[in-house]
């Protein structure tokens, strides 16, 4: 009796000390950094190495350079395990704390936070993720998703298939699949797919797979019947591992399997051992942990013990993605310091650092980037800032990703307009009046 | 000293069938309900609003659908996630579709189209009887969010099948979408919440309350006494489902304000709902309201005591609060498997001889 009456009350003064920490929000003289992250959860083998990365450049700025611009940094993590209910909760908490950006490397979560964005004037940067019609800057003020979206990098994607088959024209008649996580992120291309097979004249054949995406016999049993041609995943997390090993196991031609580029990193393709060589996905920057930049945070962040995750981690596909991701917003930060004249910048400047992001190969070198991304220009009216797509293809003996083609546009005139109607449609929903850019 | 009804005489049959028949509990009802309309909105901030109080009242009234249907009637039903997540939809159709009407119809209607449905997908309980239940109900489930999912109808045709909703008013307040002041989602939510428990608590102890008890505690014998199993099990299912569309509508309009088909899964609804009864209280209305706060309100209290209170990495505090939490529900299920609210019963018992128990 006493255990229950002990247990209970332990219990009742957690809860409560709980709940008095839900209230205190402190306000420091740092520029405060939010990182929602996945540790946890079917989606964490993704979320760990994407969350390293973009700790440990920031990590970095504080400790060689002192933050920026002479103010300290603090990044936050917030655990959402990928679930949107979480993530708004996350938002919550962290905007009352001064936050400056979110990324919260989730579909499900960007949508939530796109209304929000907009309202509590802080920037949300879903990079290479979210709402594709987001581009559109004059509809979403807030939101960016630069440097390339779902339905440019799908059309991309058709771009490379047809340099393979020898042509456009030799699309026809081709049967193409694509396997896409049943949320709102894998079904963003498939209106693009829809579209470009009505111009190609190849065969689409939508195949969903439920989240988490660990049961995909099914899926696999019609890929068996349908025999296509070329597959095309947009996958995440489990699902990923899942459909690289089912996809040896039928002995389906890996070149011929391309991930988008959520499903194209280190972790994707080790399960399925030898199998995967071969197994392609597309890319928006480079591979591989030999640049400068990595090699600094080799010496100044993992040397010194502060580091993240596992010193072997960096230079991982999703590390580099999530170390870019936290360059674009400290630049953001570092550009609105210096237009605005003041050390700390609020969310409002943060947007406008964001949006006038304009970096070059010569910039990246500064940075210790060499060919490492495409140029990047973002506009008042494209928040997509016309990045390229390059194709990597994994090499499971040495064990590491390597570019199989050149640095190539997606078909933006195809893209833009669609980008467009629908920017005006959710304009029109919500009674946005389009901000005038010209 | 504090809690005892001695002298308190009723005179009348009204005093006598009171909702509340003791004197300290209507004041304690009207003191919380003070509390939450005229304080809590002085008091709390957005963060309070947004993640702490407005999901524990949709949840709380989705747990209040689930116990009239599983509580109180016994049917055990896994398909809440579903029935949620038609009440949303409808409610996403209606507001983009007829963009005049009412958002508090709109609310109303969803649970009523939820109801239909929900009577559609209790056909089978008249056959089929406990686990074989569940599993039906679980079907239900699956296809409804299936149907959500393939057609292109009922999301407006956008691409991504994510729904969100616009800007709507109650007497020239804006209370949906993220243009509409916490407080303002906060009151409306809570205004629903009231009107409905209140209305499931006369619901539950009058006559179609009691029917559904004896169809709960046994059927055959309910039928002997005149109690048609038919008109009784639909009409569980249509009230429960009303309910638990309305706090579907709810979760779309007034809390989250953009969803799609995943948000109402299994295990991010349906199973939650149907802790939060057990962990609660089988057939008890306070404890869908106690279960509720438990299931959505002790995980981020223990996260914040790790990670703000401790200084914690929010990694290690996730993977703590699952082990606490699930510790704490084995517990609660040891040492009272009636629920939290027949834990308060106990307490308010103690209460009447405090301080001199004999």
């Amino acid at each position: 009796m006493y255990l229950k009456k002990f247990v209970i009350g332990a219990m009742s003064a957690a809860v409560a000390a709980g709940a008095i920490a839900t209230t205190t929000a402190m306000a420091a003289e740092t520029l405060f950094i939010p990182s929602m992250v996945y540790r946890t959860g079917p989606y964490a083998p993704n979320g760990v190495p994407f969350a390293n990365g973009y700790k440990d450049y920031f990590t970095l700025l504080n400790l060689r350079d002192g933050g920026i611009g002479g103010v300290m940094l603090e990044v936050e993590e917030c655990e959402t395990g990928y679930n949107t209910k979480v993530g708004v909760e996350c938002y919550e908490k962290l905007k009352g704390k001064g936050a400056l950006a979110f990324s919260p490397l989730s579909t499900g979560i960007t949508y939530q936070l796109i209304p929000k964005a907009s309202v509590d004037k802080i920037p949300v940067f879903s990079m290479g993720y979210g709402r594709t019609s987001a581009a559109d800057g004059r509809v979403f003020e807030y939101i960016f998703n630069f440097p390339t979206t779902y339905w440019s990098q799908a059309s991309a994607v058709i771009k490379y298939i047809g340099s393979k088959e020898g042509g456009m024209e030799n699309l026809k008649g081709k049967k193409i699949a694509h396997i896409y996580h049943n949320s709102a992120y894998g079904k963003e291309a498939n209106p693009t797919l829809e579209v470009l097979a009505e111009k190609f004249g190849y065969d689409l054949t939508l195949l969903a797979v439920d989240h988490p995406g660990q049961e995909q016999k099914s899926t696999w049993l019609q890929i068996r019947r349908l025999k296509p041609d070329w597959i095309y995943m947009s996958g995440w997390g489990v699902m990923n591992q899942v459909a690289v090993k089912e996809a040896a196991s039928i002995g389906y031609p890996m070149d011929r399997f391309v991930g988008n580029w959520w499903s194209g990193t280190e972790t994707d393709v080790t399960p399925a051992g030898a199998g995967a060589h071969g197994y392609t996905s597309t890319t928006f920057h480079a591979p591989g942990g030999n640049q400068a930049l990595h090699d600094e945070i080799r010496k100044v962040v993992y040397a010194k013990g502060e580091g993240a995750g596992k010193e072997s981690g960096v230079g991982e596909v999703l590390y580099n993605r999530g170390m870019l991701n936290a360059i674009f917003i400290s630049e953001a930060i570092r550009r609105a310091q210096e237009h605005f004249k003041t050390k700390n910048v609020t969310g409002e400047h943060v947007r406008w650092g964001l949006e006038n992001t304009d970096m070059k190969q010569e910039d990246w070198k500064k940075l210790g980037l060499v060919d490492f991304i495409g140029d990047i220009k973002v506009s008042c009216a494209d928040h997509e800032g016309g990045g390229q797509v390059r194709v990597q293809q994994w090499d499971a003996e040495a064990k590491s990703w390597n570019f199989v083609s050149e640095w190539f546009t997606p078909m933006r005139d195809i893209i833009r307009p669609m980008i467009e109607a629908d920017a005006a449609a959710y304009a029109k929903e919500n009674n946005i009046t389009p901000r005038d850019c010209t | 000293m504090f809690y005892r009804e001695t002298g308190q005489f009723k005179t009348s049959y009204a005093a006598d069938q009171a909702l509340l028949p003791i004197a300290q509990d209507r004041y304690a009802l009207l003191a919380t309900l003070v509390i939450a309309f005229l304080v809590v909105p002085l008091v709390a901030n957005e963060y309070w609003f947004q993640a702490v109080l407005i999901p524990f009242l949709v949840f709380a009234l989705a747990a209040i659908g689930l116990n009239i249907l599983t509580g109180y009637c016994g049917q055990l039903s896994l398909g809440t996630g579903g029935f949620m997540a038609v009440g949303a939809y409808s409610a996403y159709k209606m507001t983009t579709n007829l963009p005049d009407l009412n958002i508090v119809f709109v609310v109303l209607i969803s649970g009523v189209i939820t109801a239909a449905v929900g009577i559609l997908f209790g056909l089978p309980s008249l056959r089929i009887k406990g686990f074989y239940l569940a599993v039906a109900t679980l079907a239900a489930q699956f296809f409804l969010l299936w149907v959500l999912n393939k057609f292109g109808w009922f999301v407006n045709y956008s691409p991504s099948g994510s729904i969100a909703i616009p800007p709507r008013q109650v007497f020239d307040v804006t209370v949906t979408s993220a243009h509409a002041a916490p407080v303002a989602r906060y009151l409306i939510t809570l205004s629903f919440v009231t009107v409905l428990a209140l209305a499931a608590k006369n619901l539950v102890r009058g006559s179609i309350g009691r029917s559904w008890m004896a169809i709960r505690d046994m059927d055959v014998a309910a039928e002997i006494i005149g109690i048609k199993p038919l008109q009784t099990k639909l009409l569980a299912f249509a009230v429960s489902s009303f309910y638990v569309g309305v706090a579907g509508a709810m979760f779309l309009c007034f809390w989250l304000g953009t969803a799609e088909t995943e948000a109402f899964d299994l295990l991010n609804v349906s199973f939650p709902v149907l802790f939060m009864i057990i962990i609660g209280g089988l057939g008890s209305i306070l404890g869908s309201f106690l279960g509720s706060a438990f299931i959505t309100l002790v995980p981020i209290f223990l996260t914040n005591a790790f990670v703000g209170g401790l200084g914690m990495q929010a990694v290690t505090a996730k993977h703590l609060e699952i082990i606490i939490f699930g510790s704490m529900i084995i517990f609660f299920l040891i040492v009272e498997p009636h629920g939290l609210a027949r834990l308060w019963q106990i307490m308010k018992e103690k209460l009447r001889l405090w301080p001199f128990p004999y």
